[in-house]
């Protein structure tokens, strides 16, 4: 059996956040949903768990200020020491003070840099790529629904059926 | 349906605003040729800033003997430059950052115009260090490379290199968090745009944006995690600079209040560029219903906040230096509003103490002319709050025979209203080709602040969005 993709247009995220609840309340699953801003409230609904991208800056962060530790440790005690008014650099330790503005700044550039490269990577979104939303208007004033036929229980027919019961503005089905 | 409270003022203002209306007022310079305004703004633009890159090419050939400085007074405009500059780039990075995490709506319409200033002004401020040098071609010897001087490093015991790494890490993480916004924005003029170049130049910059949901999901949490970490890290660089003056000994820098005081400074003057800018823009773009009265009553108020810290910063410097009793402290003062830079110091706390608590009227505060005026006046106030700072302390040192005035020369002049110039150039291009609203995250508030749907009861809502049929 051939798969299809049914896209259920609206006009407004309300209505489509509510569509959404119906369908999923009559087991259909939703693959994907387009919109032109962040729609609240939606991600429990479609099944969407939490992203785990906060995680990655903490440990990018992490990253950066051991990096800055270790970096200074080496230009400033270990490899040259520099003995400056009188209060020369015995131990990182005792240098901490004057080494926290610039671990906190190295932490922070790393955890956001990271992140961002992490993000644009996991979106699949860098210069050049191609875009994949099915209709232009989905970054203007279109909320599309993404259902695939081989994602659930319920025929073409049915799902159609379904969603003709919403205040949907257009159906439209694409083989895939 | 998330609402809010029915007494708080809309933030979108007009009966007939739909999503499509928003993406059609917002793109509207985008998508028509430019107005006979701008490129006049432009023209004027182009020339000051091709003269303060004369100035600045003049300056690298020479060398900064051609500035005003001598031997008392090494460091005076370019530093007070750098300073004012900085400052400026705080507004921008509070707004969008700050206001995200205290979640405040308002923040919308001008963060990313504000955001824009922030970068540009970030970029305009890093130039003065570097021509500082002397010797720009040398700018790489503040980072800690491996080199051939018996493997001298930079000193990590110095706020001047804390700088280095401050500066940069805020200039490029707030890049980064202006960009990731724009995206979304991009990709609806890609989506829209009809030439071939504009089309092209937009999927490229849209980075492909498909705005499904996981993106989105995605989109709002790196933007709070980035929010949670430029929050710091605004108030990390201004003390950062403080620290430049505020750990040397010289009377009038070596102060313990400097690190707030600077951050409470910078934000005033940075809220005072963004009303300079957004009056503006909202008259030439035609943004009323998006940037309202109540957003402009908001940024007075911060200003009222911010300029009465920084008031009682400069009381309590003034207190501290008569109750240390040492001698060279409160001489730093005493000449300061009494000495010959004694006008500065009047037009500074004119500017900056006296004159923003007209704002405690509202007719004043929400008076679009006033607010310009209180702008422009603010930012002269904190212009001279540098100037104050750095010549008066250092002009009358410890030796009276080394006592001294300093003069700007034509070429402090040339470079520092150049600056303004290639600003202008950068935030006139940017007005014309980038959406100047964040309008996606415009549309997500339509619902719970704007003005049609605010008074609507429940009813009328459903009437109007059914979800069965």
């Amino acid at each position: 059996m051939s798969s299809k993709k049914i896209y259920a247009i609206y006009d407004d995220d309300y209505v489509l956040l509510e569509s959404a609840k119906h369908l999923v309340a009559k087991g259909i699953y939703i693959r994907d949903v387009f919109s032109p801003f962040p729609i609240h409230g939606l991600d429990p609904v479609i099944g969407l768990k939490r992203t785990r991208i906060a995680i990655t800056a903490f440990i990018y962060g992490m990253i950066g200020v051991s990096l800055a530790c270790l970096g200074m440790w080496f230009f400033m005690i270990q490899d040259w020491p520099l003995n400056i008014g009188g209060k020369p650099n015995f131990s990182l330790w005792e240098n901490m003070p004057s080494f926290i503005p610039v671990t906190f700044e190295f932490g922070v550039l790393c955890a956001a840099h990271g992140m961002a490269i992490t993000y644009l990577l996991r979106n699949w979104t860098l210069p050049g790529f191609k875009a994949r939303n099915p209709y232009k208007r989905t970054t203007d004033d279109w909320f599309v629904m993404e259902i695939h036929t081989h994602d659930n229980e319920a025929s073409e027919e049915e799902i159609k059926a379904l969603i003709n019961e919403t205040c949907v503005l257009e159906v439209d089905v694409k083989n895939s | 349906m998330h609402k809010e409270a029915a007494i708080r003022e809309p933030l979108i203002l007009g009966n007939d605003i739909t999503y499509s209306k928003i993406t059609n007022d917002v793109l509207h310079t985008i998508e028509h040729s430019p107005t006979k305004m701008w490129k006049i703004l432009m023209t004027i633009a182009v020339i000051i800033a091709l003269w303060g890159v004369g100035s600045i090419l003049y300056l690298l050939g020479v060398g900064i003997g051609t500035w005003g400085l001598n031997n008392t007074v090494g460091w005076a405009w370019d530093i007070t430059n750098f300073v004012w500059w900085v400052g400026i780039g705080h507004a921008g990075t509070l707004i969008s950052a700050v206001l995200l995490l205290f979640r405040q709506k308002w923040r919308m319409a001008i963060n990313r115009p504000a955001e824009a200033m922030t970068i540009f002004a970030v970029f305009m401020a890093g130039t003065f260090p570097m021509i500082h040098m002397g010797r720009i071609w040398m700018a790489y010897w503040v980072l800690p490379l491996p080199n051939q001087f018996g493997s001298l490093w930079v000193n990590f015991n110095s706020p001047l290199l804390w700088d280095v790494f401050a500066i940069s890490t805020y200039m490029s993480v707030s890049l980064v968090f202006w960009y990731i916004g724009l995206i979304p924005d991009f990709a609806s003029i890609r989506d829209r745009a009809k030439k071939p170049v504009p089309k092209l130049m937009y999927a490229l910059l849209s980075f492909g944006w498909t705005g499904n949901a996981k993106a989105w999901q995605r989109f709002e949490e790196v933007s709070l995690v980035l929010a949670g970490l430029a929050t710091p890290l605004v108030f990390s660089v201004h003390s950062i600079v403080s620290m430049d003056f505020a750990t040397s000994v010289i009377p009038g820098w070596h102060t313990t209040i400097f690190p707030p005081y600077f951050v409470a400074g910078a934000v005033f003057s940075g809220f005072a560029m963004v009303q300079t800018l957004m009056l503006i823009v909202r008259k030439a773009m035609r943004l009323e219903a998006y940037v309202t009265i109540k957003h402009i009553e908001y940024m007075n108020i911060v200003i009222i906040v911010t300029g009465s810290i920084v008031g009682v910063a400069y009381l309590t410097e003034l207190f501290m230096s008569y109750y240390s009793g040492v001698e060279y402290e409160s001489y730093a003062f005493i000449n300061r509003f009494s000495g010959p830079y004694a006008w500065a110091y009047w037009s500074m706390m004119t500017c900056n103490v006296v004159s923003p608590h007209l704002f405690w009227f509202k007719k004043l505060r929400t008076s679009l002319g006033f607010t310009f005026f209180m702008s422009i006046i603010v930012n002269i106030g904190m212009w001279f709050e540098r100037f104050v700072i750095i010549v008066t302390s250092v002009h009358r040192d410890y030796l009276p025979s080394s006592w001294s005035m300093f003069y700007p020369t034509w070429v402090d002049i040339g470079v520092y209203i150049g600056t303004i110039g290639i600003f202008s150039v950068f935030y006139l291009l940017f007005l014309k080709y980038f959406p100047v609203l964040a309008f996606n995250e415009v549309k997500s508030i339509l619902k719970s602040s704007g003005e049609k749907y605010k008074n609507m009861s429940d009813e009328e809502f459903h009437e109007l969005h059914p979800v069965k049929k």
